[in-house]
């Protein structure tokens, strides 16, 4: 009889919600029972509201159960569970789960899967084939198959990958840079740390296949602080990848030479940023940098720095091993590929969602996610972080899309989801959204330092109906400045909620009842 | 005169060749590869409006005033920090950047203060002026909104204050600290809406690392950092170019006024010397000029035991000649002489040798330069040909290793120090040769990548250690050597360096170094690209000054560093006219251009000019003259501006031979120490109320211009001219000029030089003739000034001075930043907070040897003398060495130092003196009766209400 082997994960979406008193309740129910079974942690499958969900192996397949709590795991084993047995908690074969089923999993492919430290179960599941294949192209041939995929930056801003590569990759330097951004700060999302957790080599995979392709022997990812599962385990899978020469001087067998190091950010929103995150990482404080010049010619301490967010590089690794046109091939638009999206707030259903673009905001809340997790109506949903703009179900039709959402006055950002049901007051969101900018900004350009505090005392007038036409229209005015005038995207974006919500939710700003008009 | 108003534009200058050609509102503008469109913009007169940038720092984009519009790029870019591009066509001003922009200024208005009218910057404000350009008209939010408006002054500082409520934020303050002065004391604390500007860990400017340069007070839009002296007396109206009177980088600056008032001094960009940077001397340390201290009227007394009679210049001139006319005629014509000044100007040094020369008809004259960079002048003619540094000072951006001996340029040369520190920000290397921990070893951003902390006196051997590495690791650059250098010179010194015992091995334990740094050192100035040597005081001033100085120009010679930018034998100079005073014939050996006395052609073309006869035998030095009036031959001094008594070595010596004196002339601000033992007193005149020239380090010719009348009544060389005449010979000037003039005329090095020409070029480096008529920025391209470079052997002699069990650790001297000399004139200002007294540096381990703690008074005694002084302990200094400044003459350090000397210049070995330290608890018997001789001499008889400036 094979020894069973059982899947625990590890991620700290499921640790929140008691995974690791699951396992140790498993491992003392293996120990009375005398079973010696394998227990493999892995990431999550980004099911959060089946969290924590365990899988066991069953002939070759896996039978996932779960939600699962410390109380169920004997009467689990007196189910037969590691034989697959029936139970309330059997939600079967987790590729035929709904939720997973509606995904293409390009990226997140072995998240939740695979043993994130072993890189056996790594390669064993297509790990390393693009590095294979990177290492016996020429640099710029690679280059050319990230630009042809049509992979964009996936931190926001959208920007096309391969062009990014290729303007560090003819910059002619002493040192050249890949930094990969891990300071994801927006609200909602969580994609970043679970492919940390869940399969950190894939992120390594692609970093290395990034400083092969643009001339860079040294990577630095910036994990933000808040991270401490994810710095964790990447930190030691750097460790596993070294011991095993998948990373350092001649990897893989191959002439080149890559290392990566973690750097660990201070809790500074606008470090995502990433000119104010590569002066974090030269130990400065972190301001945003005016560009040009840009950071592939002027970047980490000068020398000629890629910027990509984390899930950029961890599409690196599908794109060479199954070709441009694989990637290209799925998408709407000029958006191509998938992107992960991540669905929170108040939602039944949330999670990961990896799916190629093109699919509408409405499907996304009402079908895969399941609604409000309230069960009340959807009334507003924002889309990219803080600093997205709040979408009401009239523009539900709009596709995952860069350009439609950019058409719309919206953002994809980070592809992070947030559902808020009817009770919430705009407004309040609107002056958070300021609040917040005003919280985080780096204090450098006057529109975002001084505008942002600005903006919540305008809205606090508004809301209190004082001279409410007037701070309307200096509001309008103010969110203008913002947009045009600030140096980066925290200034320049805080105006999106705040203007979505005046735009769509009108009503939020007018009179509020039993106040008397203070004019 | 107006107030001169610099242009800003905005951002600095691109360095390139390839020319970009744009339009901005339509007009074509052509401008380097690199350039900003704000500066491009105002290159053609159109000022983009702008709050955080300004061409001293680079472009930083948060003020977002500057944004601008241009055809066929997407949204509206900050016009600092976009660079043009070819065929680009910009606008400056529309619909949209106008309301942009007032809605900028209208947050910006929302906290700040709305006291324009009383405001110390009310007229000079740029934040108003910007208020004014986009038509701001009213602040919607209001001014109840969250404000800074209550935050507290700083007012710690003694030159200027700092208002947070002011503060706009734009960082140029912290820019300037950074990338200017480069002291990275100011930051930005907090974000977002609670950004603030903090001195240090949130200090106060006074308690912070702050060096009060003043690049913070000068970049600041607002009154935020505003000079006290603004504060207190009101805008300047109009401004005079003048240059520096502290060191010898020769700042240039301008004094703003208001009528015959110094509001302040602002250093000026077009000064090639500083490029708008400062120090705290130059830049806020003039209070001096009206000091009550001042003396304003001539004095004269019987016996130095006497007090003071203020009398008519006609009876002091009178008293002059006529005393120095008996003694020359009771002990001979070479009785009498005179000491120029480093401090004066050109053409009153020219004169005071001249009158020594011309009138007492004696070579007798000697000048301060005599006791600090007198071996460089020999040493480097010896070598190279001639008697200054090799390069301009921006030389120092392209050097890639740079080598310091012997100098600490962010305390005494802050304005060049600050140049180079950001030349080595920008990746040069660095060697520092010197005993002392000083802050190029290791400070903010700066990290020396060797530093060689030499036992003092040990400087020789050194050198020929790093000369060793170079011959016998195949290092020499051989092409050179061949093209341009005495190849039989080179050889001889080649096999004399080789000798194991100047190998890095042998000469380390002596050095106290580690033979490795030294090859190490050695490997990096010879391989590392352009190098170049700078150095000071801690090279000459020893007994083998002029050997150091050699043994430089040698290893610059033998890698080929020499006769281009970025490379060269630098001196830092210690006074504003070191440079000066030796150009033009201070030395009793010399004429101008550095001419010897016994030369008959160049006596000839003197006499022809001046009507007399010239002695063909050098004069005496400064330590003859003492011992001549010792041994009673030398009985009268005229002089100018200098303090022997403080600065020379072996106090006591000195004051022996002054005593010894009949009539000794004083010509100085204030009643100096040597003045305790004058019996004329002719007061001087200050930088600020004469017109002539300095020549700084790098052999720049500047301008000195009269902002104010002399106090006193004269111009210094005005009272030259009257002893002359007192003495019956007519000097007949009516200008400076017209001494320039006869300067040119008499020498080869400035037949260009005249003030006309002075005017038109701003400042010339000589030499300046038919051959070089802009001047001569790096001397010996393509071949040295004397034909083949020389080598000369550098045979290491150890000092006499030696420790020994009585005087077990060595004593070097040195200067602090915020002092300048004697302190004559810093001691009389508010730079006193940094440095009320001298103290002496003590290693940690020779401080608990003798138990001494830090502050205590400790006795410090060598074989010359004794005083006491407060010990600092620090490990800035090694053990077995301690260190004192000797600004303070109750201190008088030189009380301790020997009349050890340089074999070829007799400049005083200051920098190696055997010493004790004991625990003490008061003055020394000398010090005390100093104190009461001073007190004494100091006393005056008539009381003029006029000479105080209360």
């Amino acid at each position: 009889m094979t020894r069973p082997r059982i899947f625990v994960p590890r991620d700290a979406a499921a640790l929140a919600l008691g995974a690791d008193d699951v396992e140790r309740a498993i491992v003392a129910a293996l120990r009375r029972r005398q079973i010696d079974a394998e227990i493999v942690r892995t990431g999550s499958r980004g099911l959060f509201w089946l969290e924590p969900m365990i899988e066991v192996a069953v002939g070759g397949e896996r039978i996932a159960y779960g939600p699962i709590g410390t109380a169920d795991v004997e009467i689990l084993f007196d189910a037969g569970w590691l034989d697959g047995k029936p139970h309330a908690l059997r939600l079967g074969k987790p590729e035929a789960l709904p939720f997973l089923k509606r995904q293409q999993r390009f990226t997140f492919a072995r998240c939740g899967i695979v043993d994130r430290l072993s890189l056996a179960d790594y390669r064993a599941h297509g790990g390393y084939k693009g590095l294979e294949r990177a290492v016996g192209m020429a640099p710029a041939a690679i280059v050319e198959e990230v630009t042809r995929s049509g992979l964009r930056g996936r931190g926001g801003a959208g920007f096309p990958t391969g062009i990014k590569w290729r303007t560090t990759a003819q910059a002619a330097a002493p040192q050249k840079y890949i930094v990969c951004n891990a300071d994801e700060g927006d609200s909602g999302t969580f994609a970043d740390r679970m492919i940390m957790e869940g399969d950190p080599f894939v992120l390594i995979e692609g970093m290395t296949i990034a400083g092969i392709a643009v001339g860079a022997t040294k990577g630095y990812v910036y994990i933000r602080s808040e991270y401490p599962h994810a710095i964790e385990i990447f930190d030691r899978a750097l460790a596993v990848a070294r011991a095993e020469r998948t990373l350092g001087p001649k990897l893989a067998g191959s002439a080149y030479e890559f290392d990566i190091e973690i750097r660990v950010g201070a809790g500074a929103y606008v470090c995502g940023e990433e000119t104010a995150l590569l002066d974090s990482l030269e130990g400065k404080r972190g301001m945003v940098r005016a560009k040009p010049p840009l950071p592939g010619h002027h970047g980490l301490f000068g020398q000629p720095t890629v910027v990509n967010n984390v899930i950029s590089l961890a599409s690196v690794p599908f794109i060479l091993a199954e070709g441009a046109k694989a990637y290209a091939d799925v998408g709407m638009g000029r958006s191509r590929g998938t992107i992960p999206v991540q669905l929170a707030g108040n939602i039944k259903y949330g999670g990961l969602f990896e799916a190629g673009f093109g699919v509408t905001l409405g499907t996304l809340v009402d079908e895969i996610g399941g609604g409000t997790a309230s069960g009340r109506p959807v009334r507003a949903v924002q889309v990219g972080g803080p600093l997205g703009a709040y979408f009401p179900r009239a523009l539900f039709d709009t596709p995952f899309d860069y350009e439609a959402f950019a058409a719309r006055d919206g953002l994809i950002g980070h592809g992070g989801v947030v559902v808020f049901d009817d009770t919430v007051d705009m407004a309040r969101q609107a002056r958070f959204a300021m609040e917040f900018c005003a919280i985080e900004s780096c204090g450098k350009c006057t529109p975002c330092r001084i505008g942002s505090t600005r903006g919540v005392e305008v809205i606090d007038r508004i809301v209190h109906n004082e001279n409410r036409a007037a701070n309307l229209t200096l509001l309008k005015d103010l969110c203008t400045t913002m947009k045009l005038g600030s140096l980066c995207a925290l200034g320049g974006f805080a105006p999106y909620p705040v203007m979505s919500a005046v735009t769509h939710f009108p009503e939020d700003f007018g009179a509020q009842p039993g106040l008397a008009a203070a004019e | 005169m107006s107030l001169i108003k610099e242009t800003d534009y905005g951002t600095p200058t691109a360095k390139s060749d390839k020319q970009v050609t744009l339009t901005i509102d339509g007009f074509t503008v052509t401008v380097p590869e690199g350039t900003s469109i704000m500066r491009a913009a105002t290159t053609v007169g159109t000022e983009v409006p702008r709050l955080c940038a300004t061409d001293s720092v680079a472009a930083f984009g948060s003020c977002r005033l500057c944004l601008v519009e241009i055809a066929g790029r997407a949204g509206t870019p900050a016009s600092c920090t976009t660079p043009v591009a070819e065929g680009m066509a910009v606008t400056t001003q529309s619909a949209r950047l106008k309301d942009l922009r007032r809605n900028v200024m209208e947050l910006y208005i929302s906290d700040h203060p709305l006291d324009c009218l009383t405001c110390s910057a009310n007229g000079n404000c740029e934040l108003q002026d910007m208020a004014g350009a986009v038509g701001l008209r009213e602040v919607r939010y209001g001014y109840e909104g969250e404000n800074h408006l209550k935050a507290a002054k700083d007012e710690s500082n003694p030159y200027f204050t700092f208002d947070p409520a002011k503060c706009i934020v734009c960082s140029r303050c912290v820019r300037a600290c950074e990338e200017v002065q480069g002291t990275f004391a100011l930051t930005v604390d907090g974000r977002g809406f609670q950004s603030t500007i903090e001195a240090g860990m949130a200090e106060s400017f006074l308690e912070s690392e702050c060096v009060s340069c003043g690049a913070c007070v000068q970049a600041c839009p607002t009154a935020t950092l505003m000079e006290k002296s603004v504060v207190e007396i009101g805008q300047p109206e109009h401004s005079v170019v003048t240059t520096c009177a502290y060191c010898g980088v020769g700042c240039s600056f301008k004094a703003e006024m208001r009528g015959d008032e110094l509001v302040r001094m602002v250093p000026y960009k077009d000064g090639k010397a500083n490029h708008g940077h400062s120090c705290v001397k130059g830049r806020f340390a003039w209070g001096y000029a009206t000091h009550r201290d001042r003396i304003l009227k001539p004095m004269v007394r019987e016996k130095i035991t006497d007090p003071w009679r203020e009398v008519s210049w006609e009876e002091a001139l009178g008293r002059v000649a006529s005393e120095f006319k008996r003694i020359q005629e009771k002990y001979g014509r070479g009785s009498i002489g005179g000491i120029t000044s480093s401090r004066c100007t050109n053409e009153e040094t020219y004169l005071v040798q001249k009158l020594v020369r011309a009138v007492f008809g004696n070579n007798n004259v000697d000048t301060c330069a005599r006791v600090c960079h007198s071996p460089t002048g020999y040493g480097l003619s010896k070598t190279f040909g001639t008697s200054a540094g090799t390069q301009d000072f921006d030389s120092v951006e392209e050097a890639d290793v740079i080598m310091v001996i012997g100098a600490n340029p962010t305390d005494a040369h802050p304005v060049f120090g600050s140049q180079m520190k950001k030349r080595l920000r920008a990746g040069a290397k660095l060697i520092v040769v010197d005993p002392r921990r000083t802050d190029l070893v290791r400070s903010a951003h700066i990290e020396a990548n060797h530093h060689l902390p030499i036992r003092p006196g040990t400087n020789v051997a050194v050198l020929n250690a790093l000369a060793h590495v170079v011959v016998t690791e195949g290092l020499v650059n051989r092409a050179f050597i061949e093209e341009r250098c005495d190849k039989a010179a080179f050889a001889e010194w080649a096999s004399f360096v080789a000798l194991p015992e100047n190998s890095p091995e042998t000469v380390a334990p002596l050095a106290g170094l580690d033979a490795k740094e030294i090859r190490a050192a050695a490997r990096l100035y010879a391989t590392g690209g352009n190098g170049a040597i700078y150095y000071g005081l801690g090279v000459t001033e020893h007994s083998q000054g002029t050997t150091a100085v050699m043994g430089m120009a040698n290893l610059a010679m033998a890698t080929g560093n020499i006769g281009r930018r970025g490379v060269g034998v630098n001196p830092l100079r210690g006074q504003n006219n070191v440079q000066g005073s030796c150009d033009m014939g201070s030395f009793p050996h010399e004429l101008s251009g550095y001419r010897h006395i016994s030369d008959d052609a160049t006596r000839a073309l003197f006499e022809a000019a001046w009507g007399v006869k010239l002695e063909p035998e050098p004069g005496l030095r400064i330590p003859n003259m003492f011992d001549a009036a010792l041994d009673g031959s030398f009985r009268g001094l005229y002089v100018q501006g200098e303090d022997i008594v403080q600065s020379d070595p072996d106090t006591k010596h000195v004051t022996a031979g002054l005593a010894a004196m009949e009539c000794i002339v004083v010509q100085d601000l204030f009643l100096n120490e040597t003045a305790n033992y004058a019996h004329v007193f002719l007061p001087g005149s200050t930088f600020l109320e004469k017109n002539g020239t300095f020549i700084n380090a790098e052999r720049r010719i500047g301008m000195v211009r009269k902002v104010m009348q002399p106090k006193n009544g004269y111009e210094d060389w005005e009272v030259t001219i009257a002893i002359a005449k007192a003495m019956g010979f007519d000097m007949s000037y009516a200008h400076p000029s017209e001494i320039m003039d006869e300067i040119a005329r008499l020498t080869p090095t400035f037949s260009g030089v005249s003030f006309k020409r002075l005017e038109e070029l701003g400042s010339v480096q000589w030499p300046c003739n038919d051959k070089a008529p802009e001047g001569t920025p790096i001397m010996h391209i393509g071949t040295f000034v004397r034909g083949k470079g020389n080598f000369m052997v550098t045979e290491y002699v150890p000092t006499d001075e030696k420790v020994g069990p009585r005087f077990p650790l060595l004593l070097t001297t040195g200067r602090i930043l915020s002092q300048y000399n004697v302190g004559a004139q810093t001691r009389r200002t508010d730079n006193v907070v940094w440095h009320e007294e001298d103290r002496l540096e003590i290693h940690p381990h020779d401080a608990e040897e003798r138990g001494v703690r830090d502050g205590d008074w400790v006795r410090l005694a060598s074989r010359s003398g004794e005083t006491t002084v407060r010990a600092r302990i620090t490990e800035r200094v090694a053990p077995g060495v301690v260190y004192t400044t000797f600004h303070h003459p109750n201190t008088q350090a030189n009380v301790v130092t020997t009349d050890y000397a340089d074999w070829a210049t007799s400049c005083p070995e200051y920098k190696v003196t055997a010493v004790q330290i004991s625990p003490s608890n008061g003055p020394t018997e000398w010090q005390e009766s100093y104190r009461d001789l001073a007190e004494k001499s100091r006393r005056i008889a008539v009381k003029v209400p006029a000479t105080a400036a209360e």
